[in-house]
């Protein structure tokens, strides 16, 4: 009678782990069959456009926006952001130095755009920008400068915010993302205190989200990571978002960018 | 210890421009005060999800230290947090520890609750299964806590109304409403201690993890 229990406890539990690994193999078959045609090159594209175009209030194009590497220069500006810089006098990350450069190149109202909600209007702008703009620092290595004092302190403020518990749950970012090997239900958790490897984590966004067809940026990935944390709201661009920027980004070098990537 | 510590202060504007003055990186005391500083002014409220959610009670925030240390909190602080959570515990009344292992399933299984896209007053989940797996029919269940899988069995719980049932039973009641009790920094949710689960949620949980009768304990 033993001995059945355990037979059948064996198979069982073999039968659970083979379903276990199907699945994520499935999830992983999934995504390398969309990674064929990523829905992230529409957005790509608009981005690149929308960099010429000449827009806004005062009609002119971004062309001349300086992302950290001099004015206009794109490629490999992304895997060195979040940085400082000398004319705002603040670390910025990616999203909000492009609002930077939107308000004073093309004279739009920067306030404005940060309030504006995820998917509607210029954030939607902002969005195909950060794609496009990733997508010219694909399979470039992360190193951020982390070298202004201000760099370095926006570091040690992201590392506090990411073990920071509270809300309902008392969840922090690292109640998820502190320890290797780790999943949520069937989901794989990278563990962004250290490099979590090429293509993961901070290396990965934006990235075209299948479950919902929505291009999201690194802004709105922290947006509804804090949503689940059942903390409030962070505002798009504030300092609390492009501290953990740093942290995650001065983290991450030597991780090769994939972004934008494409995830379930 | 202090009931509760007021994390968040007055925030300076610009704070951060504020420091780059300095010449030489601020301390830590200094770095602390910036990231309240900084976390005050970069969160609104939105639905449910209030700024005062961002308030640090003491447990959360020697946690928050130690692990920004990368150092396990000192012991005098965790047995201080543990007894003044333990103090915290809501026993059941008329000492009914157990409900419904089918709907304490129901309630593992939901993650739903307390976001601000939750509608305010509905029915929160228990986000079980998101890190433990419990039942093993249920094959999508999360690795960041421990395996509950045969949790009453394993413990020999063979009979709930059985004198040597007792201590396990209350263990696990206390372990639910306010983990902090019995480990400090433990990362589980004080599910009964914030008002995540109702009493008569936690006898549901009880029942899927100790009754003889779960699928859990089979």
């Amino acid at each position: 009678m033993k001995r059945w229990t355990l037979a059948l406890a064996a198979i069982m539990i073999s039968g659970a782990a083979l379903a276990q690994k199907s699945a994520s193999d499935g999830i992983a078959e999934y995504r390398a069959m969309l990674a064929d045609g990523n829905p992230a090159e529409l957005f790509e594209a608009k981005g690149e456009d929308l960099w010429k175009q000449k827009r806004g209030p005062k009609n002119a194009t971004l062309e001349k926006c300086d992302l950290g590497k001099g004015p206009g220069v794109v490629k490999g500006a992304f895997v060195e952001l979040p940085r400082h810089f000398a004319d705002t006098n603040k670390v910025q990350d990616l999203e909000s130095r492009l609002v930077t450069c939107m308000e004073t190149l093309q004279g739009f109202n920067g306030a404005e755009i940060a309030k504006t909600a995820y998917g509607r209007g210029e954030q939607n702008n902002v969005t195909a920008l950060a794609t496009w703009i990733a997508a010219e620092s694909r399979g470039l290595k992360f190193n951020l400068p982390n070298s202004h004092q201000q760099e370095k302190v926006m570091y040690e403020v992201g590392k506090r915010l990411f073990f920071m518990r509270s809300g309902t749950h008392d969840f922090s970012c690292a109640s998820c993302h502190g320890e290797d090997g780790k999943r949520i239900r069937l989901q794989d958790l990278p563990n962004l205190t250290k490099n979590p490897g090429d293509g993961i984590g901070f290396a990965a966004w934006p990235a075209y989200r299948v479950s919902n067809g929505q291009m999201w940026s690194m802004q709105l990935r922290l947006n509804d990571c804090y949503r689940q944390q059942r903390f409030p709201f962070p505002l798009f661009g504030s300092d609390a978002t492009v501290a953990l920027g740093a942290y995650m980004g001065v983290n991450a070098k030597g991780a090769e960018n994939i972004a934008p990537a494409i995830k379930r | 210890m202090k009931k509760q510590t007021q994390f968040l202060i007055a925030a300076g504007v610009a704070a951060v421009v504020l420091v780059a003055g300095c010449s030489s990186m601020p301390s830590t005391a200094e770095l602390d005060k910036l990231t309240q500083d900084i976390a005050k002014a970069s969160f609104r409220d939105q639905g449910q999800a209030k700024v005062d959610r961002l308030v640090l009670d003491d447990a959360n925030l020697e946690c928050m230290k130690a692990d920004v240390a990368g150092q396990p909190i000192e012991e005098k602080t965790a047995k201080a947090i543990e007894a003044a959570n333990f103090a915290a515990i809501k026993w059941p009344a008329g000492g009914q520890y157990i409900g419904d292992w089918k709907e304490g399933e129901k309630i593992a299984q939901s993650g739903r609750g307390m976001t601000w896209s939750d509608a305010a007053g509905s029915e929160n989940g228990g986000n079980c299964y998101n890190c433990h797996q419990i039942s093993k029919e249920e094959i999508s269940f999360g690795t960041l806590g421990p395996s509950l899988y045969n949790y009453g069995k394993m413990r020999g719980v063979s009979n709930l109304y059985a004198p040597e049932s007792a201590a396990i039973i209350q263990y696990t009641w206390g372990k639910i409403w306010n983990s902090r009790a019995y480990n400090a920094c433990s990362q589980m949710p004080r599910a009964g201690h914030k008002g995540i689960l109702t009493e008569q949620q936690v006898k549901h949980i009880m029942a899927l993890l100790l009754d003889p009768k779960s699928p859990v304990n089979q």
